[in-house]
């Protein structure tokens, strides 16, 4: 079934009867030529692009709960592509450009809306790195605009400029920098994988995997043992988990990272807003809320739930920065788990056993990151090589000394 | 959360600095012929258990002592607290 504004105007017409479920619930088959381990973002971006770009539709998508159930349905929703490094830079400015034509490609309203990202600047050093910054988007093909404290105190005049601490001095823009409506993102490429023949399976986790002699043959499953050529886990927070029951060890922690949302108030921000000397950032989102977060909670944790010292800072953040959100009541608030890799980057790698790839690492960014980590994790299943804009993103970059550390933090996962 | 302090009492967990998994007190040996393997397992690769963790906790805002904090990562329920002074000398770590 196509969208279309004259099919939305017959249903409108006929009492919206026509309408079908946006894909199928089937059986597990017993076999597939790739399983992909967790419902996200990722793994149906994964599936999609499998099936659309390389004709590969004889695969499954397991997920554990419901599709889009976890960390791409719990995320603040913002995309850019504004990093440094050349490790990362082009991988996510290619993400940037597969959202832009998305919606087209996948005939799904995902509400993408390029309403600018700004990182304020706080000092002059901060200012010279942001300039870099910048710099290094421009090599990638991405945009950037430096905005001095002039043009900011006319286009944001909210802000609080002459804080003691962290004056305004001025940020960075990206332009096509946004949000987009996260579950809208799960269900446009369940729709894609599903009419293009992928089985999504929801209800059933991986339990354990069918390994002889350094090869992955399948997994188990709470629904029964199911073998694979290919099996590809992309299960985001419980990458650990997931991972050690094919005997791996990672270079990955789970930590909490909450989130927090007001009531809805009329249009009262334009764009995101990062406040990174005090860790803080902001949207407003199309129902009206508030959407703000901070720092993770800063100690491994499996709950899907915070502590209250980061609320506290995160709350004082956002009074520092934006004094008029002190009068917007909070509705809620909520934790996800990150799968906080080493140096703050990702990875889509093969890993030592033969048929069993790796995604994850993704920290608190990977929402972003959600149709370029597909676009990327099925060309390796299927050409079995790295796809260029991923190639740095490897399990062995440690050992090999070749980190893609954005804020140079080293191998500290709290801290990225 | 609540960290029982072994010496201290109970304390705020905001009062403390994090590092991680309490296996960094296990130091490689530097000479081992295998070193190289050792520290990058040591450095890099965890263990991330969802359930009981043992991990260094660093009394930044109060006595500067250096904890082993054993906790639930799915509860966050605090079990057992020591001095990781004590558990490196336990483990022959420490004179
Ligand atoms: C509060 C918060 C704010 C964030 N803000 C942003 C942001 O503004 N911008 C941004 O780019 N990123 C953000 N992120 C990060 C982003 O959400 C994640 O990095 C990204 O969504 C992870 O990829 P995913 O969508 O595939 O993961 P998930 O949606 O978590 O998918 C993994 C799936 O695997 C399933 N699974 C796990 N174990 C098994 C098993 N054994 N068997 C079967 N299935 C299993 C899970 O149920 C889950 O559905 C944020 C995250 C949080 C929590």
């Amino acid at each position: 079934m196509r969208y279309s504004a004259l099919r939305i105007l017959k249903e409108g017409l006929t009492g919206n009867k026509g309408w079908k479920p946006v894909w199928r619930e089937p059986e597990p088959k017993r076999e597939y030529d790739v399983v992909i381990i967790g419902g996200g973002g990722h793994g149906l971006a994964t599936a999609y692009y499998l099936a659309k770009e390389y004709g590969t539709t004889n695969v499954a998508v397991l997920e554990k709960g419901w599709i889009g159930g976890g960390n791409v349905g719990r995320n603040t929703t913002i995309i850019r592509s504004n990093y440094l490094l050349p490790g990362n830079e082009p991988f996510y400015e290619l993400s940037l450009k597969l959202w832009e034509g998305l919606e087209q490609d996948f005939n799904y309203n995902a509400m993408i809306s390029q309403r600018s990202i700004l990182n304020l600047v706080h000092s002059d050093g901060q200012r010279d790195a942001f300039i870099r910054r910048g710099n290094a988007m421009f090599l990638a093909g991405a945009d950037a605009e430096y905005a001095d404290a002039d043009q900011l105190r006319a286009e944001l005049p909210f802000l609080n400029f002459d804080n003691a601490r962290f004056p305004i001095k001025g940020g960075l823009y990206q332009r096509r920098g946004g949000t987009v409506r996260h579950d809208a993102v799960a269900w446009g490429f369940a729709r894609g994988a599903d009419s293009r023949g992928v089985d999504i399976i929801q209800n059933c986790e991986v339990t354990g995997f069918d390994i002889e002699g350094g090869v992955c043959r399948g997994v188990e499953t709470s629904r029964g043992p199911i073998r694979a050529r290919k099996v590809a886990m992309c299960v985001a927070g419980s990458s650990g988990r997931v991972a050690a029951q094919a005997g791996m060890r990672l270079p990955i922690e789970s930590h909490v990272l909450q989130a927090f949302v007001t009531e809805g108030l009329k249009p009262v921000i334009p764009g995101v807003i990062t406040f990174g000397a005090g860790h803080f950032y902001v949207s407003q989102s199309d129902k009206g809320g508030l959407v703000f977060g901070g720092d993770i909670d800063g100690y491994n944790s499996y709950a899907q739930r915070g502590n209250l010292p980061v609320v506290e800072d995160v709350a004082e953040g956002g009074m520092a920065i934006m004094p008029m959100i002190g009068r917007a009541r909070l509705l809620r608030s909520w934790g996800g788990i990150m799968d906080m890799s080493m140096d703050g980057s990702p990875f889509i790698d093969r890993t030592h056993v033969d048929g069993l790839y790796f995604n994850g690492g993704w920290c608190y960014g990977g929402f972003k990151a959600t149709p370029a980590s597909g676009w990327c994790y099925a060309h390796l299943l299927a050409r079995d090589a790295p796809h260029p804009v991923a190639a740095e993103m490897r399990l062995d970059r440690f050992a090999r000394g070749h980190m893609i550390d954005e804020k140079g933090m080293g191998n500290q996962p709290n801290l990225h | 959360m609540i960290i029982n302090h072994p010496l201290l009492g109970p304390r705020d967990a905001a009062e403390f600095v994090y590092l991680g998994d309490a296996a960094l007190i296990d130091r490689p040996d530097w000479q081992a012929k295998d070193a190289a393997e050792q520290f990058h397992a040591y450095g890099y690769l965890r263990d991330n258990p969802a359930g009981r963790h043992q991990e260094l906790w660093y009394h930044e805002q109060g006595d500067r002592s250096w904890l082993v904090v054993t906790r639930d990562t799915l509860t966050h329920e605090i079990t057992e607290v020591q001095l990781a002074r004590d558990v490196a000398r336990s483990r022959g770590r420490s004179a």
